[in-house]
């Protein structure tokens, strides 16, 4: 199947963005294709390559990066909602893309299942 | 469906909300929605209550993660992160009630 | 429209407090512009955001409600209002400053069953 997943909250923060991330994995694991991880609110902040956690945690961006040279999974961060935030091209990790909500209808109608992870 | 439910019973009205609302089929507790499926916490009586109409799983990684491994209810299905994949894919669509 | 899929957005969070009630009516926006079939589900605190006589000058934001009233030139005119939730709130349909279809929980539930894809924010 094609999943499409949402991703509402920061990294950190909030889990959602652990869970969306173990939700993709185990996905792929059962051999589905996960085809686009949309990034929207403040889950825009997922896509810092800024963030530095503590040794000892876990790294949430470079996790998403690897996903996704791994198994061409398509991370788009929402322009709208990253501007907000002071998301920008500069500042945007690997294997992230800057680009329209349009990005997030078209996940809804070309994947089986859209699934949502938020606060 | 497949309904999912991430904040506790206790300090939120999402669960309530579902039970509520939803015509029915599976509920997903994941995140802080776990204390729902636990004994005896005092929104018990409202997953008792659902459970005729709605098929109950909780994610089991984020109930151990919370110390409560141990307290599953009755009547509620434990999964995995697969399972949970497995329940999108068997649902023909989802819903998370934010 | 035939191969149109059936999105609903539910709304459940009041506006202002948090920014998810703006960002969400800016997808829905984007989606009529995709010729889907678009509705609006409003439950919980949800309801508050169609409240007729917002005045956010006092906290120096920008005042999004009239944008619910411009969603009937994208052609989006499927709003919801779940009756039990606008009634917990002491709210009738004319608070609300757009029309809306009143619904009972029951009636609510069955039409999020008919959905292709269900956001919420």
């Amino acid at each position: 199947m094609k999943y499409g997943i949402v991703v509402n909250e920061g990294p950190y923060q909030h889990q959602a963005s652990d869970s969306a991330y173990l939700f993709a994995k185990a996905a792929i694991a059962k051999g589905h294709e996960v085809w686009r991880v949309f990034f929207y609110h403040d889950g825009v902040n997922n896509a810092t390559r800024l963030t530095e956690p503590p040794q000892d945690d876990r790294h949430i961006v470079n996790r998403w990066t690897k996903l996704a040279e791994e198994h061409k999974v398509d991370l788009v961060v929402c322009v709208a909602a990253a501007l907000r935030r002071g998301i920008k091209e500069e500042n945007l990790a690997q294997g992230f893309r800057i680009s329209g909500l349009g990005q997030l209808v078209e996940a809804g109608i070309k994947c089986d299942r859209l699934v949502t992870f938020g606060d | 469906m497949l309904h999912i439910i991430n904040k506790s019973p206790l300090t939120s009205v999402s669960l309530n909300s579902c039970v509520n609302t939803a015509a029915g089929g599976d509920i997903l507790l994941i995140e802080d929605a776990v204390y729902a499926a636990t004994k005896g916490n005092a929104a018990e009586a409202v997953l008792q209550a659902a459970m005729g109409r709605f098929k109950v799983y909780v994610l089991m990684p984020d109930l151990e993660a919370r110390g409560l491994g141990d307290r599953l209810m009755a009547g509620v299905n434990a999964v995995d992160y697969g399972g949970f994949v497995d329940l999108t894919s068997n649902n023909k669509s989802c819903q998370s009630w934010l | 429209m035939s191969d149109a899929k059936k999105f609903m957005f539910v709304n459940r969070k009041a506006p202002y407090g948090t920014i998810y009630a703006l960002e969400s009516l800016e997808v829905v926006l984007i989606t009529a512009a995709f010729d889907q079939d678009v509705s609006l589900a409003f439950l919980d605190d949800g309801v508050y955001q169609l409240k007729k006589g917002q005045q956010t000058k006092g906290i120096e934001t920008k005042n999004f409600s009239p944008a619910y009233r411009a969603l009937e030139d994208y052609d989006v005119e499927k709003l919801y209002v779940e009756k039990e939730a606008m009634e917990a709130r002491g709210l009738t349909e004319e608070d609300f400053l757009v029309d809306v279809t009143v619904l009972s929980r029951a009636e609510m539930g069955a039409l999020m069953d008919e959905q292709d894809v269900v956001l919420s924010f």
